[in-house]
């Protein structure tokens, strides 16, 4: 079997295992359709205060909260994706088969995560945006060309998110327990993504920090490629260029940590 | 966690034997014997030693106890931090000033914090329903309602209470033109714990559903959640049929909406009467009265996985 197959197979793999949970996914839908309504209406009376704020009208801060709310699970802003199962899998030493085996542990969960991402893509976001662009005005283009610009922002923003969340996992070589490192990256997640205010309304330098972070690349940069607010090949390369560091820190990483490897309980 | 088995053990012996005493015949929920005062007061007992128990449990582990409620500090605190960033950019939101809405949060968030203390845990009755461990607390000699409320209960919740009480605190300091009144300093207490009590009926009545819904437990963070959320706001920022729903329907308004309105002196909503502001601790008890009953019959309505 070649290797692209087998990761190919991986991935369809990661994509049916979600797709398994159809009422969860229902579930899900709703819950991000609720919160979608409530940041709505405090955006609209923020636009109301400040017209374009950040340099949004209201109404593309009102498709930056729909478009949110779509990615919100695709870009694991809020963890949930393989990060437990494989810190899990590190602390109890199954990883040490994980090793053995002829693939490669880091393209393995990749394309794993990719198959996920996929799945809410389709499944956790269409019907919010759909919601939102039915409930409120919302600008959404309608060519094509600026939709497929967004999917490719979005297949980059995946690889920054799993490039977070592998290294994340593999503090747990040293921490063993991953609750801390976890919650940590939640609240980075949650706060620098821009999940719930747009990265272009921080005030001064935080709004500089915040946007030249990897989680810039998560939300915000797909947001503004679709919008035509930002350069979409200015954007890829900010996000490619996180996604290639965090991609060789965490090979870099994983080197230092399978050398170092104890397998716990013999 | 073989100690904390131990201790389950103990516990059940405990209230074994309390019920011994009362006279129970320890078999399941519905027994005849007990009287209705006599089973909420067996439950309250369970809950209590159950409780005492996990944080027993927890203390066994310090340090991970500080780091994680300074945690749950931090996490429920950059919900606030937002607002903060939002008045960076604007000097009111929706005609509120940043003391207002302090005020409405501080409010929210220490109502939806107690309830999340108390109850909390029950969010994960569903995946009890799911791999089938809802059975073992059938079988023990306490309410089930007690012990699922109490299951892995977790003191780290004490963190998003702080950090609601440190917003209200703030809030009531930096509100400059609100004229007190007696009836409106006994009205922020009476917020808090009515408040937290209607937040207890949402998680019960939420934990009722996944009886029935079961993979579709996110359901319930759409209410428990996006309502503490919602409230941290004003109610004149949402649409109209929105504030009808949460205020006739769904009634979260009664948690700070209409008495913080009242308190802070501003109009109502939906042109509702002044005295609605009063109405909390009524509203309270008539939504624990129908989670009550709906956990009755989310419990009558369970059947085991069988395997």
């Amino acid at each position: 079997m070649g290797s692209g197959r087998l990761y190919a197979a991986v991935a369809a793999g990661g994509f049916r295992r979600y797709a398994t949970y159809r009422a969860a996914t229902l579930a899900g839908v709703f819950t991000n359709t609720v919160f979608g309504v409530i940041l709505a209406y405090t955006y609209i009376a923020l636009w109301d205060e400040r017209p374009h704020l950040g340099g949004y009208d209201q109404s593309q801060a009102l498709t930056y909260v729909w478009l949110g709310q779509a990615l919100l699970m695709t870009m694991c802003v809020m963890g949930a994706g393989f990060e437990e199962e494989l810190i899990e899998r590190i602390r109890t030493g199954d990883i040490a088969i994980d090793l053995y085996r002829p693939a490669d542990l880091q393209l393995w969960w990749l394309a794993q995560d990719l198959g996920r991402a996929m799945f809410h893509l389709l499944g956790r976001g269409l019907i919010p945006v759909a919601f939102g662009a039915w409930a409120f005005d919302l600008t959404l283009p309608t060519s094509v060309l600026p939709w497929l610009s967004f999917l490719v922002a979005v297949v980059l923003g995946v690889v920054v998110s799993y490039g977070i969340r592998f290294l994340v996992s593999l503090a747990a070589f040293w921490l063993l327990d991953g609750a801390g490192i976890i919650q940590m990256a939640w609240l980075a997640g949650v706060f620098c993504s821009g999940m719930v205010l747009p990265l272009n309304v921080f005030p001064g330098v935080l709004g500089e920090i915040v946007r030249a972070l990897p989680w810039a690349a998560l939300i915000q940069a797909p947001a503004d490629v679709l919008m035509g607010e930002a350069d979409p090949v200015g954007t890829y390369a900010f996000q490619a260029g996180w996604a290639v560091a965090l991609l060789a820190a965490g090979r870099a990483v994983q080197a230092v940590a399978t050398r170092r490897v104890v397998v716990q309980g013999g | 966690m073989g100690e904390a088995a131990g201790v389950t053990g103990a516990v059940e012996t405990g209230v074994r034997e309390d019920r011994a005493a009362h006279g129970g015949d320890g078999g399941g929920w519905d027994d005849g014997p007990l009287s209705r005062t006599a089973r909420v007061l067996d439950g309250v007992r369970a809950y209590r030693l159950i409780v005492a128990m996990w944080i027993r449990s927890t203390m066994a582990y310090r340090a991970s106890f500080a780091m994680t409620t300074f945690g749950n500090f931090v996490a429920t605190a950059l919900d606030f931090l937002t607002i903060v960033l939002m008045f960076s950019q604007i000097d009111s939101l929706g005609g509120y000033s940043l003391p207002e809405i302090a005020f409405l949060y501080g409010l929210s968030s220490t109502a939806f914090g107690i309830a999340d203390l108390v109850v909390g845990s029950m969010d994960r009755l569903g995946r009890r329903v799911r791999d089938g461990t809802l059975d073992t607390l059938l079988v023990r000699p306490a309410p089930v309602l007690a012990q699922v409320a109490a299951d892995r209960f977790a003191l780290r919740r004490l963190g998003r209470i702080t950090q609601g009480l440190l917003v209200l605190g703030y809030a009531l300091l930096a509100l400059d033109d609100v004229h007190w009144t007696v009836l409106k300093v006994l009205l922020v207490p009476v917020m808090m714990v009515s408040g937290g009590a209607i937040f207890c009926a949402v998680f019960v009545g939420g934990a009722a559903f996944q009886f029935v819904a079961r993979d579709a437990a996110e359901v319930q963070s759409a209410f428990t959640y996006g309502g503490a959320t919602l409230l941290q706001y004003p109610p004149g920022l949402f649409a109209q049929d929105l504030v009808r729903g949460v205020t006739f329907v769904f009634p979260l308004a009664f948690v700070n909406w209409l008495p913080a309105l009242y308190v802070l002196g501003r109009p109502y909503p939906l042109d509702l009467p002044e005295w609605v502001a009063f109405l909390p601790p009524v509203v309270a008890a008539g939504c624990c009265a129908l989670a009550g009953l709906a956990w009755r019959a989310g419990l009558r309505s369970y059947r085991s996985t069988g395997s």
